[in-house]
């Protein structure tokens, strides 16, 4: 479970708050969404949950399973089971994709003290969650990312997703770029994920991706703030009226 | 200013040449050897005002005596090449150690001794050692390596005629704190024939090394080369080949550590449709400098060359570049490529780089880039998002840094060997 209090972050080099007192929880088995206008501090929350540098918390915790998150390294964050889907899936050229997923899943299993996975094993598995994603071999094959097209590197992020198996997702913003088509399979490859041990929190600005991926909650961020929580019925909200009013109601 | 700085120039050679004795074999190496001692002698040793040494300072490669160096111990690591069939010969400080050596018979390949090459008939090598290295002192003197054409006394002579079934390997030991070796190897690959040539080890307290490439029509020749870990090296070494028509060349090497490392290559493209690649990767640390000068002329219609080389560099260490690429006039169609790169792991290292074209054909495509930069934040941090360490991270860029380089090796079995050399050198550096 996901428990966020009171969250209060800011730019470590401006000095500007973004997060002015988050209060989130997300349970396992569900589906969170959190929609706002630009800047309200979406992606920041996503960043700090998995650890990205240039961000203080002055204020606040957020743990996962009772282990506070904001002490861990990145990668101690992800062997715990937070996973976070880019925004914007970083290319890495001269790392084959199949050895940089090999090197994570081992990596993360060592951090739990599992045995690690055998080639063998491993091009197993890929196989079969890739073809589910309609990810080729020679995708696999190819340098992280590079070269990938918008709906490519998405596919890539839930691939990663299912080979590396956290227990809280967290989506950045993965509709953005993505055609309907392309929208659907990376919805078909999340929601074959959902299970009741697991949690996502899905970012979108746009309702569109909720249609596939349907939440449980919603909430509404801005400026720093989940200003409003409610059913899927207030994602349609914004769809249909835009944010004015809900921000005008807030204030 | 002149006067003063060729002086200087005399004087070191002269203090050199006062613990060395020109060699008396007698007969064509002789002649070579002073013809060699002659070159030398007009240009004096290299000094710190010399543009071609501006950054690197040739003072412990000129030296009478070279700085004492522990000799290096790889224990802890597979030997290179070890899993790769190939005819092993070894020099211990320098010298032709037999016992440790296999027996070179293999179809299509003659090896001599430079220290019998004088007893025996290798006519063809009269018309090879120091001749290249003559050819390559112009337009830049490379007096370090005419001072090795003139006092080398050990080296291989290799003369290939037909498909090598398999790699001859030139095994370097470092045994004595205060060896000084100069070896010269030459090697002519005949029409139609192909050679794998493998190098690796530490060689001595200080090493002068020359290698002499004939690659004649139609033949390929492939060199990969280790120079890996002995903190105190102090090496020069120069490779001077000449490709005929139609003919494949390629180069790599690997270099980790080493207080001074000096690689120059210097390549003529003389027929039509040959191809030259030339690559490194380099990783340093602290005290570590290391240069690598490439020459390559372009003298003939529709080759293709390329330059890539790669540094990563961190605590301090200094990485040198300096390239050119020279397409005489009626070299059309040439295809040159040239890139050079470093990774600057801290603000402490540095990268010099002096990429260069030099153009007399109108219809011609050259390019050449130079770039530092540090690890991409971006990048450490998405591998780490997904479970990897930082340091293993690290680690994977460094190598995806390197891959360009590597890529220049053609076998797959040597390459796989260079990468995981590569890794554990990586991971004991960064575990």
């Amino acid at each position: 479970m996901l428990q966020i209090k009171n969250l209060h972050v800011k730019l470590e080099e401006e000095d500007k708050q973004i997060l002015k007192g988050v209060d989130l929880v997300v349970e396992p088995g569900k589906v969170h969404a959190i929609m706002g206008p630009n800047g309200s501090g979406k992606s920041t929350l996503s960043y700090v949950l998995s650890g990205r540098g240039g961000y203080e918390v002055t204020e606040g915790s957020a743990t996962l399973d009772g282990a506070d998150l904001l002490e861990m390294e990145p990668e101690a964050r992800a062997a715990a089971g937070l996973f976070l889907a880019f925004q914007y899936p970083v290319e890495i050229p001269g790392v084959g994709n199949m050895t940089f997923l090999r090197t994570a899943v081992n990596a993360q299993r060592k951090a739990r003290g599992q045995e690690e996975m055998s080639a063998g094993e491993f091009l197993k598995v890929i196989r079969e969650k890739a073809k589910t994603l309609k990810i080729d071999a020679e995708m696999l094959k190819r340098p992280v990312n590079v070269g990938f097209s918008g709906g490519e590197k998405k596919r890539n992020e839930i691939l990663q997703m299912a080979m590396l198996e956290p227990t809280m997702c967290i989506l950045d913003e993965t509709d953005s770029g993505l055609d309907v088509d392309a929208m659907k399979l990376v919805a078909e490859g999340v929601n074959a994920l959902r299970s009741p041990d697991r949690g996502f929190l899905v970012i979108t600005h746009y309702q569109r991706l909720l249609d596939h991926i349907k939440p449980d909650v919603v909430h509404i961020m801005s400026d720093g703030r989940i200003i409003k929580t409610g059913g899927p019925e207030l994602a349609l909200e914004v769809e249909n009226n835009g944010y004015a009013d809900i921000l005008a109601e807030a204030v | 200013m002149a006067q003063p700085q060729a002086t200087q120039k005399q004087e070191a050679l002269a203090a050199r040449l006062a613990v060395l004795r020109l060699p008396t074999s007698g007969g064509w190496l002789s002649l070579a050897r002073g013809l060699a001692e002659t070159r030398l002698k007009g240009m004096g040793l290299p000094g710190r005002r010399d543009e071609y040494w501006r950054w690197t300072n040739p003072a412990v490669l000129i030296a009478p005596e070279p700085g004492p160096a522990q000799p290096y111990d790889a224990r802890d690591e597979v030997p290179a090449f070890d899993a790769i069939d190939r005819v092993k010969l070894v020099f211990t400080d320098g010298v032709f150690h037999a016992a440790a050596s296999d027996d070179p018979a293999l179809a299509g390949v003659e090896v001599s001794r430079l220290a019998e090459a004088s007893a025996r008939d290798v006519h063809w090598a009269h018309e090879l050692y120091g001749v290249l290295e003559a050819a390559g002192q112009k337009p830049v003197e490379r007096p370090l390596a005419a001072l090795n054409s003139a006092y080398a006394t050990e080296g291989v002579l290799i003369r290939v005629t037909a498909k090598a079934e398999k790699p001859v390997h030139l095994i370097y030991n470092h045994e004595s704190e205060v060896s000084d070796a100069i070896l010269h190897h030459c090697v002519k690959v005949e029409e139609g024939a192909e050679l794998t040539l493998l190098e690796s080890g530490p060689a001595a307290a200080r090493c002068n090394m020359v290698l002499e490439v004939l690659v004649a029509d139609g033949a390929s020749f492939h060199h990969v080369r280790t120079q890996g870990r002995d903190h105190d090296r102090q090496a020069v070494t120069h490779l001077f080949a000449r490709l005929g028509e139609g003919c494949r060349f390629k180069s790599f090497t690997l270099t980790a550590n080493g207080v001074m490392t000096r690689n120059e290559a210097v390549v003529e493209l003389l027929g039509d449709d040959a191809v030259a690649h030339l690559a490194g990767a380099a990783m340093g640390d602290g005290d570590f400098h290391q240069d690598d000068t490439v020459f390559v002329t372009h003298d003939a219609e529709r080759c293709e060359s390329r330059q890539v080389f790669k540094k990563v560099l961190r605590n301090g260490a200094v990485g040198v570049f300096q390239g050119k690429i020279l397409v005489k006039p009626g070299a059309q169609k040439t295809d040159g490529y040239q890139i050079s790169q470093s990774l600057l792991l801290d603000e402490d290292s540095q990268f010099l780089a002096k990429p260069e074209l030099e153009i007399y054909a109108d219809d011609v495509s050259c390019s050449h880039g130079s770039t530092s930069g540090a690890i991409d934040d971006t990048a450490l941090f998405y591998l780490r998002s997904r479970g990897v360490p930082e340091r293993a991270a690290q680690s994977l860029l460094v190598l995806a840094f390197l891959a360009e380089a590597l890529e220049e090796i053609e076998d797959e079995a040597i390459a796989e060997d260079i990468r995981s050399r590569l890794e554990g050198w990586l991971n004991r550096r960064m575990g």
